[in-house]
């Protein structure tokens, strides 16, 4: 993966800065959803190869969740979103 | 031909021409009872296993690549069953146990070296740890032996003793475990499996499922059609990818992990260590060279290579617990695809569908499960029952709350 990335806040960044969570394509189940949504947001997973969305945290900068733009299949980082623009946009 | 040193002396005097292929690779027939997707150490073992111990002989295994270029022949090659819950510890020993008899049953030569695995011990917390872990092990009878800190200085001096924040304090020793030679496993296998009729069908990718209802009819692939009455799925690191042909979602992520080896060097290290203030484990290669990895990189990746963030981070650790280490020369760095499941252990099982059957999550201990993975996921589909060392390796027990925790690390891969 590329070394640097372009956090919005803090610019060209060194990646070992970012913590990574995981999918941000996984909608979170309201808490009083039924057992299957749970064990499906919890457990399941599309794991494609190809352009993928992620949540990643600034650890070691300004702390921000965001939402990065990637390519599991070759590694290019496409985008970088704040979290809340990101979700706002949609 | 069956192998033996009076094979070889014969051979010698007819000058080394005698020798031939020990697989065949035939073109794929129009039908097969058992279809095996993925040709790795654990399809192959499958193959082999059906054919030798279940009376399963018109199986074909399909491969992508060629036999051996997957994990199988990419690993830090360890074999060990020192785990600690119930659903695992009779599991590997199992597999531990066919290691022990694996070179004569298949009549190959797979280089078993039975030198030792060191867990090394750091703080009064992980001696307990151990302690426990020692003692689940031989009340399931499996070896297990506390070495203190005199006795881990006296077998292995090249560590560092000086550390004031890491010392030493003894260490966890499974003296069964050690190394294969990982290409000769899938050779082996491979030799074995085909010497029952079983078809290696290589290049040959898995392209889709042709599903009529709730039953497999048979695969596409990249050599045509292929009609099958059950359908293996066994493609570890791409699983999900094949899964989906099928129709079906799997609790697992692709992970990258990286391997590294050094130049050749004298007999240094006649054991396996890992480190235990730090995710490092190294054992020293027939040929010399220190083979040694960690962590995996912690982000869902099918590209395999990795970041060198964790390529430093595995160097630290390493040059922390053998300070020689700073002053050898790595030769090779690689990475490989994983299936990490969600909570760390592997899934042999049926699936909701009639003939489908699936191996997968082996996230990064794949290696030393092959035998028993073969065995047990033979028995699965030979009898319809899974194997008595293998119930708790079920696909629903993510929803049904059943989870086999081994790290006790959490919910998603890169926390294990």
């Amino acid at each position: 993966m590329a070394s640097l990335i372009q956090c919005p806040h803090c610019g060209a960044r060194p990646k070992e800065e970012f913590s990574i969570k995981g999918s941000a394509e996984a909608e979170r189940p309201a808490p009083d959803a039924a057992e299957d949504a749970w064990f499906e947001y919890v457990y399941q997973r599309d794991n494609p190869i190809g352009r993928i969305e992620e949540y990643w945290q600034h650890t070691s900068g300004c702390r921000r969740w965001l939402v990065v733009e990637r390519d599991s299949g070759v590694h290019t980082v496409y985008r970088v979103l704040d979290a809340t623009a990101a979700r706002s946009s949609e | 031909m069956r192998y033996s040193a009076f094979q070889i002396f014969k051979n010698a005097l007819g000058g080394n021409t005698g020798w031939k292929p020990v697989w065949r690779e035939p073109e794929p027939k129009p039908k097969y009872d058992v279809v095996i997707a993925g040709g790795g150490g654990h399809g192959l073992a499958t193959a082999y296993y059906l054919a030798h111990e279940f009376g399963v002989r018109n199986i074909c295994v399909l491969e992508k690549s060629y036999i051996g270029s997957g994990n199988v022949g990419r690993n830090t090659t360890i074999i060990r069953s020192n785990y600690l819950l119930e659903g695992n510890t009779p599991f590997y020993e199992l597999s531990l146990k066919l290691w022990e008899g694996l070179e004569q049953d298949f009549n190959f030569n797979a280089m078993v070296s039975q030198r030792g695995v060191v867990n090394l011990v750091h703080t009064d917390g992980q001696r307990d740890a151990a302690r426990r872990r020692g003692n689940a092990m031989r009340m399931h009878g499996v070896d297990a032996e506390y070495l203190d800190a005199q006795a881990v200085r006296d077998m292995l001096p090249f560590l560092d003793y000086r550390n004031a924040r890491f010392p030493i304090k003894g260490g966890l020793i499974q003296r069964r475990g050690g190394t294969v030679r990982h290409d000769a496993v899938a050779w082996g296998f491979a030799r074995g499996a085909d010497s029952y009729g079983v078809d290696i069908i290589q290049n040959c990718a898995m392209t889709g499922v042709r599903r009529d209802g709730n039953r497999i009819v048979g695969v596409e692939t990249s050599k045509g059609f292929i009609e099958c009455g059950k359908l293996a799925l066994c493609a570890a690191g791409h699983s999900s990818h094949v899964a989906e042909m099928a129709g079906l979602k799997l609790p697992i992520e692709s992970h990258v992990l990286q391997a590294f080896v050094s130049e050749g060097l004298k007999p240094f290290i006649d054991t396996v260590v890992t480190y235990g203030a730090g995710h490092f484990y190294i054992s020293q290669s027939d040929k010399g060279g220190l083979v040694f990895g960690g962590d995996i990189d912690g982000y869902n990746s099918y590209a395999r290579r990795g970041n060198l963030a964790t390529v430093e981070h595995v160097m630290e650790a390493g040059v922390a617990m053998i300070p020689a280490l700073s002053r050898i020369k790595v030769l090779r760095s690689w990475g490989g695809i994983m299936d990490m499941s969600m909570d760390g252990t592997p899934i042999i099982d049926k699936t909701p569908l009639d003939n489908l059957y699936v191996n997968a999550g082996w996230c990064y201990g794949g290696f030393k499960a092959t035998p028993a993975s073969g065995w047990c996921y033979a028995h699965l589909i030979a009898k319809d029952a899974p194997h008595p060392v293998a119930t708790r390796l079920r696909l629903d027990r993510f929803r049904r709350g059943y989870l086999v925790d081994e790290r006790g690390a959490g919910a998603q891969p890169n926390l294990h």
